[in-house]
Formats: C-alpha cells, sequence, structure tokens
C-alpha cells in the first residue's frame, strides 16, 4: 500500500514536470511563430527602457562592489607569489568570462524577471490580457515577444556595462596599493581577453536574456487564482529564471572550454 | 426606470446570435447544461442569475475566449467554434466585449487605451482620423476631459464608460456586457443603464447583458433570460419573466432591491 501510494505521488509529480516542460516549450515555440512582422516597436523600445535603463543604478552599484571586492580577495593570494603584477589580467579574465555575464544575469532574473511575471500576472488576472485578445489585437506579440526581444538585446549591453565599471572598481583599488595609470591598468588586463571571451560572454548573455525574460513572460502571461496568483508568477519567474541561468553557465563553460 | 421594448415580434428580425444546446464544464461542475438562446438584431437580451450559475462563461464563449463543450455558437452567422485565428480576430473585430473590471489597460492613458485596438486594426488611418474616433468614443461616454489620464486616476463609473468607449471605438455590430453595473453606486448605475441604451439607439448594436442587478435588467433589457442551474429557465419580458410561479426566479426578485 504504502509503495503503491509512493509510485503515484512520484508519478504524479513527474507527469507535472514533464506538462511543465511541455507547456514551456509550447511557449517557446510560440514566440518564434510570432516573432515575424508586424513590429510592436514603440513597445520594444519602452521594454528596452524598462530593462536597461531603470537597471543601471543597481548594475552599476553592484558591478563596482564586485571590481574592488575581487580585486582585494586575490591580492594576498597573488602577493605570495610576488605576482600582484598579474592583479589586472587576473581581474579582467574573470570578470570577463564569468562575474559580469553572470552577475548581470542574476540582477536582471531578479528585478526584470519579478517584474516582468507581476506585470503580466496582474494583466492576466485582471482580464486586461483578455481585453486585448477580444479587441482583436494580439496580446502574445504585443507583450511576450517585446519583452522577450527586450530583455535578449539588453542583457548583453549591461552585461559590458558590467563588465567596465567592475573594471574601474578594480584600477580604484589597485590604485590605493600601487602607482598605475589608468591606461596602463587597462592595457595590461584586456591583454589577456580573447576574441573568444569577448564573443562566448556576448552569446552567453543573449542567451540568459532570453531566459529571464520568457520565464518571466510564461510564469505572468499563465497566472491564475487572483492576486496570489501574480505573487507565485513572480516568485516563480525569479527562482526558475536562476536556476535556469546556472545551468546554461555550466553547459556554456563547458562548450567554450572546447573551443580554448 | 423601464425600457421600452424595441421590438414585439422577434420571429420577423435576423438573429446575430444564435446558441444551441451549449454544454461548458470545468472539471467535475457543469456551468452550462444545454443552453439556447437568440439575440436579434438591435436588441438588447439581459441574462439574470445568482454568481457562478455561468453567466460570463456564456459570453465568453461567444467571443471564443472560451471553447465549450459541445453545442453551437453562431455569431453574425458563423460558427465559433469553426473559426481559425484570422477568421476569429475578423470577427472579434464586430464583437465590443465590456468587462466587469473594465480592463482598462494600467500603464496607458485614456487616449493610448481607446488607440490601441485602432492602430492594430486600421493600419491605414491618419493620426487625424484616429483623433476623430478617439473624440467621438469618448463623446459618446461623455469622458471627453479624461482623455490624458490615466484608469488609476478615474473612478468606478468612469472605468466602466471608457471601458465601453474603447470597444465602440471599432465600431461593433455586437455588444457583450459583463456585469455593468457591478460595485457601483446606484447613481452612476443607473448613468451606466442610460448609457447601455444609448449605445443600442446609436449603434444599432444586439447586445447581451450579464447581470443580477434586477434595476439594470428592467432599465436595459428588450427580453431577459434567466440561467439556473445551467440552462434558461424562463425567457421573455421583464415583466412575463418575473409572473411566472417558479419559486427560484421569485426568490431571486425578492432579494433584489428595485423601486
Amino acid at each position: 500500500m504504502k509503495t503503491n501510494q509512493r509510485t503515484y505521488i512520484i508519478s504524479k509529480k513527474l507527469d507535472g514536470f514533464f506538462s511543465g516542460v511541455y507547456a514551456i516549450m509550447n511557449f517557446i515555440g510560440r514566440f518564434f511563430r510570432e516573432l515575424g512582422p508586424p513590429y510592436e516597436w514603440r513597445e520594444i523600445v519602452r521594454q528596452c527602457y524598462m530593462v536597461g535603463w531603470k537597471s543601471l543604478p543597481l548594475i552599476s552599484v553592484t558591478s563596482f562592489v564586485v571590481g574592488i571586492v575581487f580585486t582585494k580577495q586575490s591580492r594576498p593570494s597573488l602577493a605570495e607569489f610576488g605576482a600582484t603584477s598579474w592583479l589586472p589580467s587576473l581581474v579582467a579574465i574573470a570578470i570577463f568570462r564569468a562575474l559580469a555575464p553572470l552577475v548581470t544575469a542574476l540582477i536582471a532574473a531578479g528585478k526584470v524577471g519579478s517584474n516582468i511575471g507581476a506585470e503580466l500576472g496582474s494583466m492576466r488576472v485582471t482580464e486586461q490580457i483578455d481585453a486585448m485578445e477580444v479587441s482583436a489585437t494580439n496580446p502574445f506579440k504585443f507583450l511576450v515577444v517585446s519583452r522577450v526581444l527586450a530583455t535578449s538585446f539588453m542583457l548583453p549591453v549591461l552585461m559590458f556595462y558590467m563588465a567596465f565599471i567592475s573594471m574601474i572598481g578594480a584600477y580604484l583599488n589597485i590604485l590605493v596599493n600601487e602607482d598605475t595609470s589608468f591606461t596602463a591598468f587597462f592595457i595590461k588586463a584586456l591583454e589577456k581577453i580573447s576574441f573568444l571571451d569577448f564573443f562566448s560572454s556576448l552569446i552567453k548573455t543573449i542567451v540568459f536574456g532570453f531566459s529571464i525574460g520568457i520565464i518571466g513572460c510564461y510564469q505572468g502571461y499563465n497566472a491564475t487564482q487572483g492576486t496570489q496568483g501574480v505573487g507565485r508568477a513572480a516568485n516563480f519567474a525569479v527562482v526558475t529564471a536562476m536556476f535556469v541561468v546556472f545551468i546554461e553557465e555550466i553547459i556554456a563553460v563547458q562548450i567554450t572550454n572546447w573551443f580554448r | 426606470m423601464h425600457k421600452k421594448r424595441r421590438y414585439n415580434n422577434t420571429e420577423q428580425q435576423h438573429a446575430d446570435i444564435v446558441i444551441r444546446d451549449l454544454y461548458k464544464s470545468f472539471g467535475t461542475n457543469t456551468v452550462l447544461k444545454g443552453v439556447n438562446l437568440d439575440v436579434y438584431r438591435g436588441e438588447n437580451v439581459v441574462v439574470l442569475g445568482r454568481s457562478g450559475t455561468g453567466k460570463s462563461v456564456l459570453i465568453k464563449i461567444i467571443v471564443g475566449l472560451l471553447k465549450p463543450d459541445s453545442g453551437t455558437v453562431m455569431v453574425l452567422d458563423q460558427n465559433v467554434a469553426e473559426l481559425n485565428d484570422k477568421a476569429l480576430l475578423q470577427l472579434r473585430l464586430k464583437i465590443g466585449f465590456s468587462f466587469q473590471n473594465s480592463a482598462l489597460y494600467d500603464s496607458m492613458t485614456v487616449r493610448e487605451n481607446l488607440e490601441f485596438p485602432l492602430l492594430r486594426n486600421s493600419r491605414n488611418l491618419t493620426r487625424a482620423e484616429i483623433n476623430t474616433d478617439v473624440e467621438e468614443a469618448l463623446d459618446a461616454v461623455g469622458l471627453k476631459q479624461t482623455v490624458n489620464q490615466y484608469p488609476s486616476e478615474l473612478s468606478g463609473g468612469q472605468r466602466k464608460r471608457i471601458g465601453i468607449a474603447r470597444t465602440l471605438i471599432m465600431r461593433p455590430s455586437i455588444m457583450l456586457y459583463d456585469e455593468p453595473t457591478a460595485g457601483l453606486d446606484p447613481v452612476t448605475s443607473v448613468e451606466i443603464n442610460s448609457l447601455i441604451n444609448e449605445v443600442q439607439e446609436r449603434y444599432n448594436t444586439s447586445s447581451i447583458i450579464i447581470t443580477h442587478d434586477l434595476t439594470c435588467a428592467k432599465a436595459t433589457g428588450d427580453r431577459v433570460a434567466v440561467l439556473l442551474d445551467g440552462s434558461f429557465a424562463q425567457t421573455g419580458s421583464f415583466e412575463e419573466v418575473f409572473s411566472t410561479k417558479d419559486e427560484r426566479i421569485n426568490s431571486f426578485y425578492e432579494y433584489n432591491f428595485i423601486e
């Protein structure tokens, strides 16, 4: 009896999991089917502003702190080997390859993902999405396609911005201990950054942006059960997006290493 | 206030909405059990019923937001269930849907709310033509002054009116009102009832008005249909419906405060 019950619970959970995967795959499929013209340019630009410009203060502070802290923590280890001159290169590699894409994605998952989930969830439960549908317009194109395009486009921009501000933070930290010029620091830092680092980070953040956008939209667009559903949509959007970003990061590192 | 019936012999009119043997369930709960209804051109039909009896489900099926389990819904001579996406969009252009909570787009001004369906469905319009249409729709609901306001700055009654104006801008042949007076004070409710009748007169729309407010039913309905236990228990004029000996309908009347 106990085994039967356990089997039932496991099969029910598996069923729920695969139904969820199927539903989100369908949602992604619909996104690509709806991707063609006519485009909602005004809404895309508005969403780029919301995703990019509105995230700048948080990204700026975080990236500056990341640059300072990472440099400060790395210095003693390098100093043990008398290799503090490697600090700019080490910081640059860490920031460009891993920190900037990952931290930008995690910040965006928290800030943008929850915002999209809550906004669309609220529109769903207050019948605004139904209202768009019955007025013979395509809510998916207006709400989902525009947001996913905005996150996919703006995340790489935010990532490069974050990398730049982190490097400034790192430079200021180094400046406290050593007398080095801004130009010398940047030349030394960037000489170890290859095209592959640049390109893989770019592709990675586009994928992160797409995932954050599509997960936020999926959760919000399919929200149910009133205000409770809105909260759940925002929460699931953040948690799922962060989980997916970590998995994508692991896969991206493996793929990039094949090309090194 | 009692509405003067516009049609005495509905048999001579063309039915814009024809519903036959409509069934709809949610899980084990069957809300519609063989619904039949005809709505004739230019007629206001009020669907009365208690909360949770499937009134809103009925009009959501008509506009294709929900799919029926069985039965047919013909709207302007087209079977809604058999339409492809494109044909359904074309049909929806001819249907105005006023939501219970107005469903105005929070992030847009009144002007943008009204322009939204217009810009996406009439792409060849000039800015001047769009402005004229917006003004005309706002004029029809008497709220020209709110054009640059956001929904959050409007009262409940104003939101209802703007919701109706947003549907009128596409000049629909059919209007579906979901609880148009719910949550409004008696004075505003009367204003909304008058607006529903004005829309019928001005645009010659065929309408279904979902409500449990008998004042609204009496003021706006050419015919009243009472939805009980998943099907229409009584259909006719307001007086005909409430002169019945059916206790379930009479109890509904008794619990409503009416002039």
